[in-house]
């Protein structure tokens, strides 16, 4: 009997020292990293931005816990720890997004939560993150009110706001000298599109000062059919129209204004375009000048990083990879940064989440699209590099190819730390460093 | 002069559109008094099916005509089907009950529905344009508009037109006005009103999904199509009194030139100026500019 009793109290003395030892080993095997991904699913989003964000997730992450990204991340996972996604679709408005974070924090016990693309969600979710002091990365949203009216610890934007796309694309215009004496603009009626339009406006009137604004429209968001606009748009005969329409409306805007000679009377400058180049192919008018909110897809420079993602995706996708992919691809990699950081500070452990919010504070890492820098709101906003271009329809690749690339600094187009972005570029976009 | 013909086409191929999706709208009103929250949905239905119609005729290198006729025709075909189904599988069982009751029913259908489109079809964005290019461009008023768009307004007139002779010069006509009108005076005449319900109810889904088809090769077609839809197609019914031919018409054309005049003068003020209609209408005339007489019950 005290046989069986020494042999248990030695198995429980070897099962609790086991344990101990389990609990003090670095990172590696045993632990997981549960990552929160938040991007549309459905809705009008989804096929734009949400799901080739949802692709994008889904082959990094495969690729990581596979170990196969190429340096500087050939480590397996988040510092050894295999990557566990839960993602969740973002349609279904604010409210909802904001129950389901909370959901995702405290139901489904994730570390960190990443994504987000609607400025409306990201303005709703980050005050939460903030209240239940849980770290969150915002992978897109184009507003810069979100760390411009507000302050936040907990919260990180990976990407930088809409004000890039705007003081970018009037540099490039400038730098081709297109004529721009005249400008009319179309934009949708809610924060994207208003940001977008006073962000241009304004570049516009510093870069080209005699430029005179005509026919200035807001239809509503999933307007559908622009026949009245574009007779509006057509009458006006501005040198430019400039739209930072997107997704479904970007595709039925260019497909009615093409056969109504929009494009042969006004240079046509959109500022986030790149995703619908493969569905609208030969019906984007060549020579249209476009952005991709950052140095991607077609306009992305050659690196191991952007051959990985470029060839990978498209092998995996069977299309080649276009902004949202881009965006969450640096995101998910800034987050491998940061927490390996972190890891490196604290002997290998799994970090907590103030130790990953000071490792990503103030980050730069390389992506697929160039060097992200958490240079804005104290550590917590991304800037990075844009690239512009000229459409151009191969028809012996059956796709748009893009033309005249060119390349801005980060630190040209986005606004300097502590200064407001419409602020910044009413004063003369001070401080701009672009060589 | 050319910046108010610029404005009146504008409005009515707007009007022309937005005619016939309300028509269908008010028909089922008219007759069965449901608020069919599901109109949009048929409205995006018949996108849907026009523009795998037609891009299965392209595909076989057929014209674009041919692809024209044909997403006319399965539309037609198969959204009659449709409407019978719901109106005799699920509507007819909650006749006689609250209002309410079915206005509910049919937002559970628009609900369904938009699943339905969205398992069938997906969430990308889907278009067909080759019908969009059938007519060529047309130059007017200064501007190149695309002959498509002013078909629509002579299509819109002509199934108006059609709509309005057969419900008061046609003995299908009368049999249907006199079921909106006492329906248990036409049940002792021996009318059968359930094949009336189910026929006009047919018939507005008919319609619904013959303004989806028409539009469809000139729009992307996506999720949140038809929501859009609704909230336009019920502006017009209320602004013209609901249940009317006639009311669907000048709510339409009001609606349509008021959007195209404020893009043109005022873009700011563009979604408030059909609200400033309604509200308008609905001061003076609180049923609609049409309201329907209806006899007195003694």
């Amino acid at each position: 009997m005290d046989h069986f009793r020494r042999t248990n109290r030695a198995l429980i003395v070897a099962s609790v020292a086991a344990m101990s030892l389990l609990m003090a080993t670095p990172a590696s095997a045993q632990d997981t990293f549960k990552l929160g991904i938040v991007t549309f699913l459905s809705g009008p989003a989804a096929d734009s931005f949400g799901v080739p964000a949802r692709n994008g997730a889904q082959f990094v992450i495969d690729q990581l816990n596979k170990g196969s990204v190429p340096s500087p991340y050939e480590k397996v996972g988040f510092g050894g720890m295999k990557v566990e996604p839960v993602i969740i679709d973002e349609n279904g408005g604010a409210t909802k997004q904001v129950q389901e974070l909370r959901n995702l924090y405290q139901r489904d016990n994730v570390d960190v939560v990443l994504g987000y693309i609607s400025s409306g969600d990201c303005l709703a979710v980050a005050p939460i993150a903030e209240e239940l002091k849980k770290m969150l990365v915002l992978m897109d949203c184009g507003t810069p009110r979100i760390f411009e009216e507000a302050k936040y610890n907990y919260v990180f934007r990976t990407a930088a706001h809409a004000t890039m796309d705007n003081v970018g694309l009037v540099r490039y215009m400038k730098a081709k000298n297109i004529k721009m004496d005249t400008l009319s603009a179309i934009n949708q009626d809610y924060a994207w599109g208003q940001d977008s339009r006073a962000d241009f406006v304004a570049a516009a009137q510093q870069l080209y000062p005699n430029v005179k604004v005509q026919t200035d429209l807001l239809p509503k968001f999933g307007a559908g059919q622009y026949g009245t606009e574009i007779s509006a748009l057509v009458g006006a005969g501005s040198d430019v129209v400039y739209s930072s329409l997107w997704g479904g409306d970007l595709q039925a805007f260019v497909l009615q204004s093409a056969p109504r000679g929009l494009p042969k009377r006004s240079q046509l400058v959109f500022s986030a375009a790149d995703h619908v180049l493969p569905p609208l192919g030969d019906k984007m008018p060549d020579g249209t000048i476009i952005g991709a909110r950052g140095s991607y897809g077609l306009m992305s420079q050659k690196s191991p990083l952007n051959d990985w993602l470029f060839k990978g995706y498209e092998a995996t996708n069977g299309v080649y990879p276009v902004q949202a992919a881009y965006r969450i691809t640096q995101s998910i990699l800034g987050l491998k940064a940061a927490v390996e950081k972190a890891m490196s500070k604290n002997g290998g452990k799994k970090p907590s989440t103030d130790e990953m919010v000071a490792a990503m504070t103030g980050l730069e890492w390389p992506s697929p699209g160039g060097l992200i820098q958490m240079k804005l709101a104290d550590g917590h906003q991304a800037i990075q590099p844009i690239a512009f271009s000229r459409t151009k329809y191969n028809p012996d690749l059956k796709r748009v190819d893009l033309i005249d690339i060119q390349y801005f600094a980060a630190e040209c187009v986005n606004p300097p730390p502590g200064v407001k972005s419409i602020e910044w570029i009413k004063g003369g976009m001070q401080g701009a460093k672009c060589n | 002069m050319n910046f108010f013909l610029t404005i009146i086409l504008d409005g009515l191929i707007q009007a022309s559109w937005l005619f016939i999706v309300a028509l269908g709208l008010t028909l089922v009103f008219g007759v069965l008094k449901i608020l069919n929250i599901a109109h949009g949905s048929f409205y995006a239905l018949g996108a849907y099916i026009a523009a795998t119609v037609v891009t299965m005729v392209a595909a076989r290198s057929l014209p674009p005509s041919v692809g024209f006729v044909a997403m006319l025709l399965s539309v037609a075909l198969i959204a009659s089907a449709v409407g019978l189904l719901l109106e005799r599988g699920l509507l007819k069982m909650f006749y006689g009950r609250d209002e309410v009751v079915l206005l509910l029913v049919t937002y559970a259908v628009f609900l369904i529905l938009e699943d339905v489109t969205k398992l069938i079809w997906g969430v990308n964005p889907i278009y067909a344009t080759q019908p969009y290019e059938l007519f060529g461009n047309i130059e007017f008023a200064g501007l190149y508009y695309v002959g498509y768009d002013l078909v629509l307004i002579p299509i819109s007139a002509v199934i108006g037109f059609a709509i309005w002779f057969g419900l008061n010069r046609t003995v299908i006509g009368k049999i249907v006005l006199a079921v909106i009108h006492n329906e248990e005076m036409s049940v002792s005449m021996g009318v059968r009103v359930n094949r009336v319900y189910a026929i006009a109810f047919a018939f507005g889904v008919l319609l619904a999904a013959l303004a989806g088809a028409l539009t469809a090769p000139k729009i992307s077609m996506q999720p949140g199509l038809s929501s859009d839809v609704i909230i336009l197609s019920f502006a017009i019914v209320v602004i013209g009194g609901l249940g009317s031919v006639e009311g669907a018409a000048v709510g339409a054309i009001l609606v349509g030139l008021a959007r195209a005049a404020s893009v043109h003068l005022m873009p700011q003020a563009e979604l408030f100026m059909i609200y400033l209609i309604m509200a308008a209408v609905l001061m003076f005339r609180p049923e609609g500019l049409f309201k329907r007489e209806m006899a007195r019950r003694i």
